[in-house]
């Protein structure tokens, strides 16, 4: 046996290094199905607590939606459960082709190649189409995943700061000499909840001929007015020459991700991204799913409209009860609190008053940035967000915060 | 090194660090202050750094040496670069 005392105390001095940094991750057992409403185990082991849940991925409500559930259950009878395969040897089924053919033209792209998550898709895309030849310069705020799939690319890489064109500009032309460039960015911006400029870096992209990516996870399926996603909030509609989107969050939020995007680049990543070629296709039980989702999303925009409705309803109330929230126009909306123990009491007086939302802090965010995140669904209705309105107030009046600066509140608890 | 030419050097570097890698106006960097290991500086973003570094002092810097425990602060950004400079 070569798990020694040794190493079984290492690992448990860095557990504990984790826990009194007050960083240490708790998962909450929930009872129910995922919804505005959920029943919650927490602490382990204590009594279920019926919450609103005001930190879910679930944009559209679809999670748990009826027809969404039927699908799921005809794709398991119709095709089965696994596949026992990759994709290429024996893992593709006519739906997963389908489930292709539905993505690219609802992107408005030229081609669509599924991933078992985004995360998958950016850990792949990368390293299948660039060398070290190659330029990639991303936002300085992308996701974790995309960091990830650029450390895998032997390609170079730069960064610009968040949101700056003109530092995108300056990066650009300091790297006009590279064969080819690859601009990257989030469409919808995780934890601050902002909006890529699209349409001025398509038309950057176009004057220093570099290509562009854009992570449209936070934005599939609801932003836009028919909810393509950022390319279509910002009108360049069919010219991002690379999309990489998840099925895991929007779109039933069960899992599965993909690229999709100009033909040679979809194909480059069946020949040689790694995710692809070397994990399980998604199961058939959730691209019926997904195909359901892309159904309902087609037939009507009602959804992302209520949606947009809650989030604007939402960030009124909470401006109008005086936190400092972060500018944006997406479900994604950061509360305020800069000190990261201030957070974390935050949640937890918010989950007391039924309210599940969480407080995120440094390394997740930037340092003296804390913050409670909350995330808007169409499965909310008025009477959850006036619920969860009442109990931030109470919290934040409990906190002396409503109607402070950011120098007030970090002068009251420190940054 | 002369000693106004090495503080000069670090103001140089000090102030390009600033402009191209901190957004946050209450923050000031010294010579000492840790840029990667603190976050100021992610990883990535260094190719800027070493490209400047190049390109201002006509050096050439060997991947294998820009290392994230090199650019940590001015100061081992500035013995860094007088390591090639001397060359």
């Amino acid at each position: 046996m070569s798990y020694t005392e040794k190493t079984r105390d290492l690992y448990q001095a860095q557990l504990a290094e984790i826990k009194s940094a007050g960083i240490f991750k708790e998962e909450r057992f929930i009872h129910s199905a995922q919804a505005a409403d959920i029943e919650v185990e927490f602490p382990t082991g204590s009594d279920l607590k019926k919450v609103i849940n005001m930190c879910s991925n679930n944009y559209l409500g679809l999670s748990s939606h009826p027809d969404v559930i039927k699908a799921a259950h005809d794709g398991l009878g119709n095709r089965g459960y696994g596949m026992s395969s990759v994709r290429f040897i024996c893992g593709t089924q006519d739906i997963h082709r389908e489930l292709e053919n539905r993505v690219t033209k609802f992107l408005g792209t030229e081609d669509t190649i599924l991933f078992p998550s985004c995360m998958d898709a950016n850990a792949g895309v990368f390293e299948a189409i660039l060398t070290s030849e190659d330029i990639m310069i991303s936002d300085r705020l992308v996701h974790a995943s995309i960091i990830d799939g650029m450390r895998l690319c032997s390609a170079q890489h730069d960064t610009f700061k968040h949101s700056s064109m003109e530092h995108l500009e300056e990066k650009l032309l300091l790297h006009a000499d590279k064969r080819l460039k690859l601009v990257i960015t989030d469409g919808v911006f995780s934890m601050d909840g902002d909006t890529a400029r699209l349409d001025e870096m398509v038309n950057l992209c176009e004057k220093y001929g570099a290509m562009l990516l854009v992570d449209d996870s936070h934005a599939t399926g609801f932003i836009g007015k028919t909810g393509r996603g950022t390319h279509e909030f910002c009108n360049v509609f069919g010219k991002i020459d690379i999309i990489t989107t998840t099925f895991g969050k929007a779109l039933g939020g069960a899992s599965g991700g993909c690229v999709s995007g100009r033909k040679e680049i979809v194909d480059m990543c069946r020949q040689k991204a790694r995710p692809y070629l070397f994990s399980n296709t998604i199961a058939p039980v959730i691209v019926s799913g997904v195909l359901k989702v892309f159904d309902i999303l087609s037939s009507s925009t009602e959804r992302r409209d209520k949606l947009e409705k809650n989030a604007a309803y939402w960030r009124k109330g909470l401006t109008e009860a005086g936190f400092i929230l972060k500018d944006g126009n997406t479900p994604i909306v950061p509360v305020m609190l800069f000190n990261a123990k201030l957070s974390q009491e935050f949640s937890k007086d918010l989950y007391n008053e039924g309210i599940y939302a969480i407080g995120f802090f440094f390394p997740v965010v930037p340092n003296g940035q804390a913050r409670i995140r909350t995330q808007i669904s169409a499965g909310h209705d008025i009477s959850h967000l006036d619920k969860a309105l009442s109990a931030f107030i109470k919290v934040g009046i409990k906190h002396g915060i409503l109607g402070l600066t950011k120098d007030q509140i970090i002068e009251k608890y420190g940054q | 090194m002369e000693e106004n030419a090495l503080n000069e050097m670090k103001a140089l570097v000090r102030n390009y660090v600033t402009k191209e890698y901190i957004d946050d106006d209450d923050v000031t960097i010294t010579n000492d202050t840790p840029l990667i290991s603190s976050g100021y500086v992610d990883s990535f973003s260094m190719v800027s750094l070493l490209v400047f570094l190049e390109n201002k002092f006509k050096i050439k810097i060997p991947p294998s040496k820009a290392t994230p425990e090199a650019f940590d602060s001015v100061n081992s950004i500035v013995a860094l670069v007088n390591q090639y400079l001397n060359k």
